[in-house]
């Protein structure tokens, strides 16, 4: 048992597929006045994007599904068109 | 349970592989939830495998072993009978890590079918988890003993010939402690579900219905609408059994009863591109009344299984 065996182990890290918020056509806005904290968006989004504390959604990795959007029972929430400024 | 009291615990790290809008992460998440840091999970061949990373990376935090694609049964069931040997030897202490696979429908209903039967039988102790996207995504959408009837894939052309195996049932049938099925629209009844079998031993079956936007050809926004659709029309089933004994569920419990109307079925299958062939033949209207019969079928005898054992 002295000699090493290399295993292919991986780890868990943030971005491990990338930056994948470069893959978004369409970007969620968040109008904070109407959101009531169901969490609805927090438990749907796919990428685990958006806080659970404040609903602040992580644009490095959101990749604009717009599932968010569309559950958002108080329509707090809109997709835009991505744009390059 | 609410959404509030869900555990902040994540089974991914944001920055998968997994196409915008995938409802396979959001079963991880909220199993995740539910089976808390202590388990073990696998994975066979699958878009949950393609979209977790290359090594060194991963975006799941769970330990997650890769598996060759029949093996699902075999594998887990053997992890949990070495961790059993481990504990009677004294080399492990404190509480049994929950075993668990997170298996396409390809590894379940095809592939993986004679495997875990064998297991079901042997009643080794872990969760089987079937995430059903209806297809063998990961590799273009072929279709699957899942795939449902008149459904466009590579492999079926024109529309598939015959629907899908009631898998599920199959399951219950071999009388283990455990199997349910799932919807992503109902995330709570998900999560009491996984919460319940997490506190048995023995084999467990939970399968999620797991619209896929990709194979489907349906806006990725629409996830979970589909997934709610194929609750309220009644092509998907809520269910859960124990040794046999099955009990239907929340809507679908609703439905058999008659106290609620089914959705319009085209809600559900007009969006989905899979079914644009059946939707442009002159057939349509017959094709769908087929389908609906069928599901009015299979909605009766699920009612009727439930009340044969009490
Ligand atoms: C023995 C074997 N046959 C075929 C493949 C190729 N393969 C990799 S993933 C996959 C599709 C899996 O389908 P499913 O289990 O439904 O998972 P999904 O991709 O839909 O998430 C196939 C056919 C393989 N890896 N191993
Ligand atoms: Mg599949």
């Amino acid at each position: 048992m002295d000699k090493k065996i290399v295993q292919p182990i991986s780890r868990p890290v943030q971005g491990a597929c990338g930056v994948t918020g470069t893959w978004r056509s369409q970007r969620p806005i968040l109008d904070t006045s109407l959101c009531n904290g169901c969490l609805i968006c927090w438990l749907y989004c796919p990428e685990a994007a958006i806080s659970r504390e404040d609903r602040d959604i992580d644009f490095t990795y959101c990749k604009g599904c717009g599932i968010c959007a569309v559950e958002c029972g108080k329509k707090a929430i809109r997709m835009v068109k991505e744009e390059i400024k | 349970m609410k959404i509030k009291d869900l555990s902040t615990l994540e089974y991914i790290t944001p920055g998968t592989g997994a196409c915008a809008g995938c409802p396979s992460t959001i079963g991880l998440r909220i199993i995740g939830k539910a089976l808390g840091e202590n388990a073990i999970g696998f994975l066979t061949p699958s878009c949950a495998v393609a979209s977790m990373g290359l090594t060194p990376q991963t975006c799941y935090t769970f330990p997650a072993l890769n598996i060759c694609f029949a093996s699902a049964g075999a594998s887990a069931g053997g992890a949990a009978m070495a961790l059993d040997a481990l504990y009677r030897k004294g080399k492990l202490q404190g509480e049994k890590p929950v075993v668990f696979n997170w298996v396409g429908d390809g590894g379940t209903y095809d592939i993986g079918f004679q495997g875990l039967s064998g297991s079901a039988e042997r009643n080794d102790d872990y969760i089987h988890f079937c995430y059903n996207n209806e297809a063998y995504s990961n590799t273009g959408n072929q279709r699957s003993g899942a795939t449902p009837q008149f459904a466009l894939t590579t492999t079926s052309p024109t529309g598939k010939e015959i629907g899908q195996k009631n898998m599920p049932l199959l399951m219950l049938e071999h009388r283990p402690p455990y199997v349910a099925t799932a919807s992503l629209a109902y995330p709570m009844d998900l999560y009491r579900k996984v919460e319940k079998a997490k506190n048995i031993t023995g084999f467990r079956y939970i399968e999620i219905h797991m619209p896929c936007c990709t194979s489907w050809r349906f806006p990725a926004a629409d996830t979970i609408k589909m997934s709610k659709l194929a609750v309220r029309t009644g092509a998907w089933l809520l269910w859960e059994g124990e040794y046999g004994k099955l009990t239907l569920n929340g809507v679908t419990a609703s439905l058999a009863e008659g106290r609620r109307k089914p959705a319009p079925l085209e809600n559900y299958l007009k969006p989905q591109g899979r079914f644009s062939t059946m939707f442009k033949s002159p057939d349509k209207d017959k094709h769908l009344a087929f389908i609906e019969y069928n599901i009015h079928r299979e909605l009766e005898f699920m009612a009727g299984r439930a009340k044969l054992l009490k």
